[in-house]
């Protein structure tokens, strides 16, 4: 089959690789129907993510329909319509009945790694590192599910790809970046970063209530869908980013602030972006952390700060007096997909949003190392992927 | 000049500043730390001092560059900067001077950097006929109301106990 791989820093192809095969009894063989690139696999095309092995199957968010069952799968029958969460969960596990899905004990299959690394394992995801299982991930015609009794979500045939593709990853990351705020109708939630699960985490505050939405960003067409769905933005190329946002909020700060970022950030007009890609170019830290900074001295007191951005490994300079002074709340880990899915579909189905909208470009499968480019570069309004096997 | 001003936009322009930038806080920290060994391939033994001075101006306006919101003024002072090396260089570049072919090489490079600053500075003023060339995605809300009348739509009190557990 054809799947997208990963040979190193900037180096994605379009390889022949052998089919996957049933190695479990709960497992099930999709055959793809749509995938994305998600901005997290941005990080590790940018060589910034340790843990990569050349030949690895990127990809994590996809879609496609059952060609083969385990024998103890009595979730799935062949012909099943699914999206599969990009974590691999196992159900039982403590933390699973707990809908802690992203840190499921069982499904990380490298967890001695995982334990030296973080202290203790996080669940297993698809084409994200050997920290998290090395499991081939979804760019590709075919994948292997494990654990397929417990997570991929069946979807009616009512609904285009397009519009459910997304439940597997960043509609639930956005939506959870926004209820981990404990959003109050008379909340500003500041959103760093006009990426997908920015895009995402602006609808699901303003359905969740917010009074006021502001997408902070510097990419005039991701700002132009931010302000599409409700967000007053701000470009911190043309203006003080803690200026705006003070004049905005009567002075006191927005409550509520997240960080769709991660450990790219870039930003002009600050003087701690550039001693972060200093010290990342020295190797003395892995993660450039501004949009963490810039939320901790922005927020107003005992305010929250939600982070779905992915963070990697160490960050430095974080004003953690202010932070505790100020009484902040953080809020962050991967996305626990399966604790949302089911609501998340029946709000699409009922029509209170289409999460499709964030498509701006879609192609074949073969095209996709393209598309990487485009999308790292923000090129001809990239926002969002979608590939098709 | 007319045909070079269709050469870069402003995201490459963007782009370029970074890397100038860079370049010339790499350029200014070898004149800052190593001024002896620039002056005596430039047979300019004697003026460490004002290489060393250079130095610092060149770390100044990279750090300008990088860290500025607005990169334009800071690359425009390196094309200052550029004619200041030129007028430094030019006297050099007497045929007595044992490192004339040196000195010659560094105002070669020197005059390409120039160029390359002024196609900067010129692809940065073109900001506006960046925004008006890029896509426009004011109708993607997802939303099938205005984001107003959707505002609260999710706001249902299993959702609010679910968010505090």
């Amino acid at each position: 089959m054809k799947a997208l791989c990963w040979h190193g820093k900037e180096d994605i192809r379009c390889d022949s690789v052998p089919d996957p095969r049933i190695e479990e009894p709960r497992d099930a063989i999709i055959r793809m129907t749509s995938c994305a690139i998600c901005g997290s696999d941005l990080h590790l095309y940018d060589g910034f993510m340790p843990g990569m092995k050349s030949g690895d199957i990127m990809g994590h968010e996809f879609m496609g329909e059952v060609v083969e069952v385990g024998s103890g799968n009595k979730k799935l029958k062949v012909g099943d319509r699914v999206v599969v969460p990009f974590t691999i969960v196992c159900g039982d596990c403590d933390q699973c009945r707990r809908s802690n899905f992203s840190v499921c004990e069982r499904t990380n299959r490298n967890k001695d790694l995982a334990d030296k690394a973080f202290g203790h394992t996080t669940a297993g995801l698809f084409g994200y590192t050997h920290l998290t299982g090395g499991y081939p991930g979804g760019q590709a015609e075919y994948v292997r599910v494990p654990y397929a009794d417990v997570g991929p979500v069946k979807v009616p045939s009512t609904l285009t790809d397009e519009q459910v593709l997304f439940l597997g990853d960043i509609f639930p990351t956005g939506w959870q970046a926004a209820i981990q705020c404990d959003i109050e109708p008379t909340d500003t939630v500041a959103i760093w970063g006009a990426g997908p699960v920015g895009q995402m985490a602006v609808r699901s505050a303003v359905l969740l209530g917010a009074r006021q939405v502001i997408m902070i960003d510097n990419v005039p067409e991701r700002l132009s869908m931010a302000a599409a769905g409700g967000a007053i933005t701000i470009n911190f190329d043309e203006e003080s980013v803690v200026e705006r946002l003070n004049d905005l909020t009567g002075g006191k700060g927005p409550e509520k602030c997240i960080d769709a970022v991660g450990m790219e950030a870039h930003a002009s007009g600050s003087v701690d972006s550039l001693y972060d890609r200093a010290k990342q170019a020295l190797m003395l830290e892995t993660d450039r952390p501004h949009v963490l900074r810039e939320m901790i001295y922005v927020c107003r007191p005992a305010g929250v700060l939600s982070i779905p951005g992915v963070y990697g490994g160490l960050i430095d300079k974080i004003p953690f007096g202010a932070l505790m002074n100020k009484g902040l709340t953080i809020r962050t880990g991967q996305t626990h997909v399966n604790k949302w899915t089911d609501d998340l579909l029946r709000r699409i189905e009922e029509g209170e949003i289409d999460p499709s909208f964030v498509i701006t470009h879609t192609a074949r499968l073969e095209d996709g190392p393209e598309f990487y480019k485009t999308f790292r570069d923000k090129k001809d309004g990239c926002i969002k992927v979608v590939l098709k096997p | 000049m007319t045909r070079m001003k269709t050469m870069l936009g402003y995201a490459g322009a963007k782009r370029l500043a970074r890397g100038l930038g860079w370049f010339s806080i790499a350029l200014g920290a070898l004149e800052l730390l190593a001024p002896r060994r620039v002056g005596d391939a430039l047979g300019m033994q004697h003026e460490s001092g004002a290489i060393q001075a250079y130095g610092a101006r060149e770390i100044a306006s990279g750090i300008g560059i990088l860290a500025a919101r607005d990169p334009t003024p800071w690359i425009w002072a390196r094309v200052i900067g550029d004619a200041l090396d030129l007028a430094t260089l030019a006297p050099n570049a007497d045929p007595r001077n044992p490192q004339r072919p040196y000195v010659l090489m560094a105002i070669g490079a020197v005059a390409g950097v120039a160029l390359l600053d002024y196609l900067c500075a010129d692809g940065l003023a073109r900001k506006e006929d960046d925004h008006r060339s890029r896509r426009d995605y004011a109708d993607r809300s997802g939303f099938p109301q205005s984001p107003n009348a959707m505002r609260g739509a999710a706001r249902e009190p299993e959702m609010v106990s679910t968010a505090r557990h």
